[in-house]
């Protein structure tokens, strides 16, 4: 039930394919590995691909902030795609929807990067 | 008061299976509530937030304190009650989570999720502990 993670690079942007459950204790901790990871190979431009992500509580929403945080602290930038009706909802009730750049697919989010 | 149709109280450890323990029970009872899927999936998510605070802010997962969960439903409500040992808390004083410098904090969205999803969000202070109260309305058309 917890959160899985690939990491592809396609033209420059490294997309994370996360899938399950970011919550408390299980995705969170992975989540914020790979984004410290990615930014230490020296990646700007990252891309969370949250279509297989089913569940996602306050504190995965914590952990998106954070991730969005730290890429933007490093100079960088994340966009988020493929967002559940699910997550699109927390979003918007949680206004983070106003946050995140949102892409509703990869050929516009790689495209959105340049 | 109306009687419950169903009702269940559940002592639980101060540990992070509690919050498993609650967010399915929760799950259970919506769906037995008639929510559809996308709703029931809300209720036992903030469900979960509730435990989560009881566990780790309430009883900081002290392993002599307990949780105490009930789940009710009568022909109206779900209602959900999540109580702890701790220190209590004061709701009023939680940064708002949608303020310019709020939207950017990693934490403190749990308790306005709650009111965002729930009908009713009371909170009763115990001693010790804190109990807090989560009420849906059942669709009744």
């Amino acid at each position: 039930m917890s959160m899985n993670l690939k990491i592809r690079h396609v033209g420059g942007v490294t997309v994370l394919d996360l899938s399950g459950r970011i919550t408390l204790g299980e995705g969170s901790i992975g989540l914020r590995d790979a984004i410290r990871d990615a930014l230490a190979a020296g990646s700007k431009k990252i891309l969370l691909n949250v279509a297989d992500v089913n569940y996602i509580d306050s504190a995965g929403l914590g952990e998106l902030v954070g991730a969005y945080t730290s890429v933007k602290n490093a100079g960088g930038d994340l966009k988020l795609m493929n967002l559940s009706k699910k997550v699109k909802d927390l979003l918007v009730i949680t206004k983070l929807l106003t946050i995140f750049d949102v892409k509703e697919n990869e050929t516009d989010a790689i495209a959105a990067f340049a | 008061m109306t009687e419950p149709e169903l009702h269940e109280a559940l002592t639980l450890p101060s540990t992070l299976s509690t919050v498993e323990t609650v967010e399915a029970k929760a799950n259970e009872y919506a769906q037995k509530a008639g929510f559809d899927e996308d709703t029931a999936s809300q209720i036992s998510m903030v469900s979960r937030e509730a435990a989560v605070n009881a566990v780790l802010h309430g009883n900081k997962k002290a392993p002599d304190k307990q949780v105490q969960a009930t789940f009710s439903l009568t022909s109206e409500n779900l209602t959900i009650k999540i109580a702890d040992e701790g220190e209590g808390f004061d709701p009023s004083v939680i940064p708002d989570p949608l303020s310019p410098e709020g939207l950017l904090r990693p934490s403190g969205r749990g308790i306005f999720l709650m009111r965002a999803i729930m009908d009713e969000v009371n909170f009763r202070k115990l001693s010790p502990g804190a109990e807090i109260t989560l009420v849906k309305h059942r669709n009744r058309d």
